[in-house]
């Protein structure tokens, strides 16, 4: 009972979703008051969700039944992962060794949803989509795998706990060398993640018509929104625990997500689109360059 | 219901349909969009997919070919889908009326809810516009 109402309702899906619309609304209020607009009112995310479930769903005729079953996967996983990040933030003593590589890998299930659901389709536009996501993947997960190994060198277990603790009692990751270079190795792969601007090749709206989401329609594409939204929520609390975890008191912690998220519109704002190739090459060249410096680092102990 | 209702109105997300327009009444809807009428605030983006879309810009006169193509893209979009024509020519064909390649107005070929005339209508007028359709999707 206590754990359906976790997953289903306190740090589970309805808490992170809440949280997650109104960060997607920060992200638009804030955007459009960079481009000296007046941006839309707080509760414009929640309308967009309720519209998008009062409409009717397409099914394209070639669609298989991944197509149908995509955008429950990919939310189902990022619900499990936000209520294991919010339990070990309640609790830290609920945190099971090995929890950091469960968490790497529910990470990837929305990416994998999203091409699923998309080379499902039937659609070349979202064929496009689906490789270019693909391909964004190959060249983001090498890096971020790296940046966490960095973590769990410096701490020595792979356990949230033990990475929780560790800051705790010799303060954040981030106050180190190899931590501070490791936090910006996963900043940026949390942009691609996120599918924020710079890396936004898989949906491009302007050259592949919302590429891997084309097709979807209705409450199947309000399921995609909502798993972008609490993508929106984890991925800065992912962060925080992992390097900025020393002082995890609410006020500390909300202060902390909003600055990070602050941080990744700010990049989102200030960066144009770039080239799938030139993705790739940025991933596996430098970012993964300074994924390996800091892995050297943390091994001599700085 | 009234929670429905305001959900649709309040975040209409808009495809553009240019059907065989002079561009004119595209630039315009493309200046509506900009930061300067800043129509996000009122919820309206500009959709990249049809199936994403709530309300249908239509631009332009229909021509043989762009008549098929535009009833297409309305049988495509998700219901409960708008249309909204843009400019003279999409009202009523302007002087193309006795054209020999347009064969109807555009309201013969898909239903249409709020006209804009105009060549091209100012986006002042594109909003007022939209603040009828609002109006009359509430009263429905």
């Amino acid at each position: 009972m206590k754990l359906v109402f976790n997953y289903l309702v306190f740090p589970g899906f309805l808490f992170s979703a809440v949280v997650g619309l109104f960060s997607g609304w920060f992200d638009r209020k804030l955007t459009a008051r960079i481009q000296w607009r007046k941006g839309p009112p707080w509760y414009q995310n929640f309308l967009d969700i309720l519209k998008l479930f009062s409409k009717e769903v397409i099914i394209p005729t070639q669609a298989k039944f991944t197509f149908f079953i995509s955008p429950f996967v990919g939310l189902c996983a990022v619900v499990i992962v936000s209520t294991m990040l919010g339990r070990v933030l309640l609790d830290p003593s609920e945190s099971f060794i090995g929890d950091l590589i469960v968490l790497v890998y529910l990470l990837v299930i929305p990416a994998i949803a999203l091409i699923l659901g998309a080379s499902s389709s039937g659609n070349p536009l979202a064929a496009v989509g689906a490789s270019r996501e693909m391909k964004l993947i190959l060249g983001y997960e090498l890096p971020f795998i790296l940046s966490i190994l960095t973590l769990i060198i410096k701490t020595g277990a792979i356990k949230l706990e033990a990475i929780l603790n560790h800051q705790m009692v010799y303060g954040s990751h981030i106050a180190s060398f190899s931590g501070v270079i490791a936090f910006l190795v996963t900043l940026l792969c949390i942009q691609a993640k996120l599918g924020a601007v710079p890396f936004d090749i898989s949906e491009a709206e302007q050259e592949i018509m919302a590429g891997t989401l084309i097709e979807y329609s209705g409450p199947l594409l309000a399921l995609f929104k909502l798993t972008r939204a609490i993508l929106l929520y984890i991925m800065p609390l992912f962060l925080t625990i992992l390097f900025i975890g020393k002082d995890i008191s609410f006020k500390f912690l909300f202060l902390k997500y909003i600055g990070l998220i602050t941080l990744i519109i700010l990049l989102k704002n200030t960066n144009p689109r770039l080239k799938i190739e030139q993705a790739i090459k940025f991933f596996w060249g430098p970012v993964s360059f300074l994924a390996c410096v800091s892995v050297i680092l943390a091994l001599r102990g700085w | 219901m009234n929670l429905k209702i305001k959900a649709l109105t309040k975040s209409i997300w808009v495809f553009h349909a240019a059907c065989s327009p002079c561009n004119n009444c595209d630039i315009e809807i493309l200046d509506l969009l900009t930061p300067r009428y800043d129509v996000e605030r009122f919820g309206i983006i500009l959709a990249g997919s049809v199936r994403h879309a709530d309300a249908l810009l239509v631009t332009g006169v229909p021509n043989y070919k762009t008549a098929e193509r535009i009833k297409k893209l309305y049988a495509q979009a998700p219901k409960p889908c708008l249309v909204v024509v843009i400019g003279s020519c999409a009202c009523g064909r302007n002087m193309f009326r006795e054209s020999y390649n347009s064969p109807c107005n555009l309201d013969q070929i898909i239903p249409v809810d709020v006209y804009i005339s105009g060549c091209p209508p100012k986006p002042e007028a594109m909003i007022a516009g939209i603040v009828k359709l609002i109006k009359k999707v509430s009263s429905r």
